[in-house]
């Protein structure tokens, strides 16, 4: 406990790295509709927010949905629309308010201004307002004339808004295209010489080129490169723990066992799963834990192994079962079950450590298209957490089951995922938050929740 | 490892039933025997009790085939100082690179430099023996690549027409290299002037002129490039892959990034900066383990490591350094160490000492008694040696990363860490090899002054006067498995 208090004592953040973060920032999506701006927002908040960044999007079409219950059509975002316009600007301004209080308030650190902010008049006003309140801004531009992809994007996200439900497609595209007409009039994009002290970056075609200028700190460098490795070519993740192990079958945590009989039998199956998928240029990545790659050694193919997919470090508690665990360790455990993202095993990791270090490989899955990750539980969740944009107090209570793939594919805004259990029998490994967490329980009230083992 | 169909004595068993699916009905080829390498803990397939060819254990695959870096930019734009720095860091995350200078291929072929008008465009001689100094450059980049196990080259020359860019590559295609542009663009008359009193005043170009006269001449050189000077173009070089610096890292147009090696090289490039700086690296005071020669652990501090905190608060004063960032490790030692100085610090998880396994907090005698094979294996490539459950030197390289990437953003800083996490860090800033990085020495109660300078670093090396143990384990004679105990034991260092 002292050495926690020691950790408090002078540093706000007891994460495995330093948030660099000062000042609060905004960050400004500048842009014709169908450019992507809100996909960008969603996918950088979800990556901010998985790596300890709290971040939040302020899209200024659900505030102006809100204010206007109805859309009837383009004619609302006519430029000589006076009505609209004031409807507009206060949706503006109510949404850059809320930035306001979620950064006094809330404890955010980024707000994503999602709004196709196309004016230097209107930029400057958000400028402004962020200024007098010691905001940084950053803006990130997309640019794209690729007809082909606006007409996509157009397909992928706008038929299923809101605001065109009761249409059908003909006439919902019609719309869209003459509302897009409505702004390219007065779109003024970020211009090299005139805005050569604002910090941005300008995306131009879906990521074939980029301009970035004045980079003023780490979180914004962070911001680039994510934004720099991201596509959206079609391809999917399947994610699956090795199968079941030797430790698992004695309930002991940890360590670096082979594979149990009904393991090897789910490597087979999983080799076959993976053929019918008839998936193009599969990467195979394991940890560096016998159990990975004993699992992967079946498919016949390439693999490559990381030591930043191994499970997490149970220190002390390595191949202990949880009644072990309960017994030499009661206080540990209790503390576990309070707070089970942020608690470290002693002499290990948290899970908070854990997405650190997977942070590399999340990188690299944005880079990648069609890739197999052999891994472990807790792995296994805080990769899918990233996916599915689950909080620390969700992630450590995903259920990742063994002999199970995770099959995820990038779809509009989000990751739909499908789940194979390829029929193999394994334990549970998955233990539930018990109803009592604290130290004083009784070791039957700790133990409620521990699934069967041998 | 290539994709292979299971060897024969695999295959025998099930033959497929008729009319049913082959796929459905194959049973699994039974895997691979797996042993761990002894020296990395290394999972790898083996046939016969023999290990299978070297799997790939990278963290990531940085690339398929060996990439080409060309530099592009007027004379004093720093095209070699990033040459440099880009190498030593790729080297340093473990990416084989070596820089090509023409500049050093045309001073090998001349022997003196006279003047500028070697640099003139109708200077027909002049034109020819550059070209073939480009010429022998790639020459020695393809043995590189291809032969000598390099997986980037930088050719660092001004390569400022398009034409010459066309020929590299065509070279690059013919060898099938990828090609990535770093050009830089600059103006600033004041930057200019700066690059060329750093690094061209002490050129062997000017050995002897004096400052008056390579300035001038220096001028009258850039002035040869300025008319053909054809910059990389949004439009006309769309289908190059290219990061174009402008006014050293204000501004950046990134085109057309192919994989993940050109993805890290764009990231540091648009990290670093030249503002002057210090970094100031030390350890954390003598500690409690320290004095007791054993390795690892999470101790606090002995009163002469307190005494250490003292005197680097003093030290650190008497500096008088703007906006110092301090940064320690999460382990105690450093946290009181850093404690001292009163001002805030940051803890950073992946600065903890390397982490022993199951050789926590043992003396090096007891290694040496329980785990002699390890102990041996360790001397015999230290760098690569993954302790049991624990980590190697390789591991280590890897986790400081983003240290090295954020100590880059940075200006001034202090890092207060460990033994083996300093000599990585040393490494990087002093471009020491794999061999040597786990044998530099960082004693106790010192501490190293980095200063950037010219195209390398400034070390400055300040010991603060508090007693300490020496924890420097130099590498024995003998590393045979079948050493001695006494042999193994020489080089340990006194503890009580």
């Amino acid at each position: 406990m002292e050495q926690e208090n020691m950790r408090r004592s002078r540093c706000d953040s007891t994460a495995s790295v330093p948030q660099f973060c000062n000042s609060p920032t905004v960050i400004v999506m500048v842009g014709l509709p169908a450019r992507g701006k809100t996909y960008i927002s969603k996918k950088l908040t979800r990556y901010l927010n998985w790596i300890g960044v709290p971040t939040k999007v302020f899209n200024v079409g659900q505030y102006r949905r809100e204010a206007v219950k109805t859309y009837k059509n383009f004619e609302f975002f006519k430029p000589d629309n006076e009505e609209a316009m004031r409807i507009r600007k206060a949706c503006a301004s109510a949404a850059l308010s809320d930035v306001a209080a979620y950064f006094a308030k809330e404890y955010g650190q980024v707000a994503v201004f999602d709004a196709t902010n196309t004016t230097r008049e209107r930029r400057a006003i958000i400028n402004t307002f962020a200024k007098e309140r010691g905001y940084k801004v950053f803006f990130v531009e997309s640019i794209c004339d690729d007809p082909d992809i606006i007409a996509e994007n157009i397909k992928q996200v706008k038929f299923g808004s809101p605001d065109y439900i009761d249409r059908d497609i003909e006439e919902a595209m019609q719309d869209f295209v003459q509302r897009i007409e409505c702004y390219k009039a007065s779109y003024m994009p970020i211009d090299d010489e005139i805005d050569r002290k604002l910090s941005y970056i300008k995306i131009f075609d879906v990521g074939s080129r980029y301009l970035v200028n004045q980079v003023q700190d780490h979180i914004q460098s962070r911001i680039v490169y994510y934004l720099m490795n991201i596509h959206v070519t079609p391809r999917s993740i399947y994610l699956s723990r090795h199968g079941e192990s030797e430790l698992n079958l004695l309930g002991r945590i940890g360590g670096d066992s082979g594979l149990s009989p009904r393991g090897h039998k789910y490597a087979g199956a999983l080799a076959s799963f993976i053929r019918g998928q008839k998936i193009k240029d599969l990467k195979v990545w394991t940890s560096h834990m016998k159990r990975t790659i004993q699992t992967a050694e079946t498919l016949g193919v390439q693999y490559e192994q990381w030591k930043a997919l191994n499970e997490i470090d149970a220190g002390v508690c390595e191949e202990l079962t949880y009644e072990e665990i309960q017994e030499n360790f009661p206080e540990e455990f209790a503390m576990r079950d309070q707070d089970k993202y942020r608690y470290r095993y002693p002499k290990g990791e948290s899970y908070e450590d854990l997405v650190h270090r997977l942070e590399p490989v999340i990188m690299e899955l944005e880079r990648q298209e069609n890739v197999l990750v052999i891994c472990h539980q807790a792995v296994m969740r805080c990769l899918l957490a990233y996916f599915l944009d689950k909080a620390g107090d969700e992630l450590p209570y995903l259920r990742c089951p063994l002999h199970t793939v995770l099959k995820l594919t990038p779809v509009a805004y989000g990751c739909k995922v499908e789940s194979f259990f390829l029929n193999i029998e394994a334990v549970n490994t998955h233990r539930e938050k018990p109803k009592n967490v604290n130290v004083n329980r009784n070791p039957e009230e700790a133990l409620l929740t521990v699934p069967d083992h041998i | 490892m290539r994709h292979r169909s299971p060897p024969a004595e695999q295959r025998h068993g099930k033959l497929p039933r008729v009319g049913a699916s082959t796929m459905e009905d194959k049973s699994p080829s039974s895997p691979r025997e797996l042993t761990q390498n002894p020296l990395k803990k290394i999972w790898m397939p083996n046939r016969n009790g023999l290990p299978e060819k070297h799997i790939s254990h990278r963290k990531v695959c940085m690339t398929n085939c060996p990439t080409l870096i060309v530099t592009v930019g007027l004379p004093a734009r720093g095209k070699t100082y990033i040459s440099k720095k880009l190498t030593r860091y790729l080297n340093w995350i473990g990416v084989p690179t070596r820089e090509f200078n023409v500049g050093q291929y045309r001073r090998d072929f001349l022997k003196i430099y006279k003047s500028f008008e070697f640099f003139r465009p109708d200077n027909e001689e002049g034109l020819k023996i550059r070209r073939q100094c480009a010429s022998a450059a790639l020459n020695d980049v393809q043995l590189y690549l291809t032969e000598e196990g390099g997986q980037v080259a930088v050719f660092d020359a001004t390569n400022t027409t398009r034409e010459r860019r066309g020929l590299i590559i065509q070279f690059a295609e013919q060898n099938g290299f990828k090609v990535f542009f770093v050009e830089s663009v600059c103006e600033d008359p004041e930057v200019i002037q700066e690059n060329i009193v750093q690094v061209k005043l002490g050129s062997p170009d000017y050995t002897n002129c004096n400052t008056e006269e390579a300035v001038e001449d220096f001028m009258k050189r850039i002035k040869c490039y300025e008319n053909s000077y054809e910059t990389l173009d949004e439009v006309l070089d769309r289908d190059l892959s290219y990061i174009k610096i402008m006014d050293v890292g204000q501004r950046f147009m990134v085109n057309r990034v192919l994989d993940h090696i050109q993805s890290r090289i764009v990231y540091y490039l648009m990290n670093i900066h030249i503002t002057p700086r210090s970094i100031y690296l030390c350890r954390h005071g003598e500690s409690d383990l320290n004095v007791r020669g054993r390795i690892g652990g999470d101790s606090g501090l002995t009163p002469n490591g307190k005494q250490f905190a003292k005197k680097l608060n003093q030290f650190i004063q008497t500096q008088n350094i703007q906006d110092l960032k301090v940064w320690t490790s999460q382990m105690k030692r450093t946290i009181q160490t850093a404690e001292a100085l009163c001002v805030p610090y940051e803890q950073w998880k992946v600065l903890n000492e390397i982490d022993a396994g199951d050789c926590e907090e043992m003396m090096y005698e007891e290694i040496q008694e329980r785990y002699p094979l390890e102990f041996a294996l360790r001397d015999q490539d230290k760098y690569r040696y993954r302790y049991p459950k624990g980590e190697s030197y390789e591991d280590l390289v890897q986790r400081l990363e983003p240290v090295i990437m954020e100590l880059e953003r940075q200006e001034n800083v202090l890092v207060v860490c460990h033994q083996a996490v300093m000599r990585c860090l040393l490494a990087y800033f002093l471009d020491k090899t794999a061999e040597e990085l786990p044998y530099l020495k960082c004693p106790l109660h010192t501490v190293l002054k980095l200063t950037p300078v010219a195209y390398g670093c400034k070390v400055e090396s300040i010991s603060l006067n508090v007693e300490a143990v020496n924890t420097h384990r130099e590498k024995p004679e003998n590393v045979e498995v079948s050493r001695m105990s006494e042999e193994a034991l020489i080089t340990v260092p006194a503890h009580q």
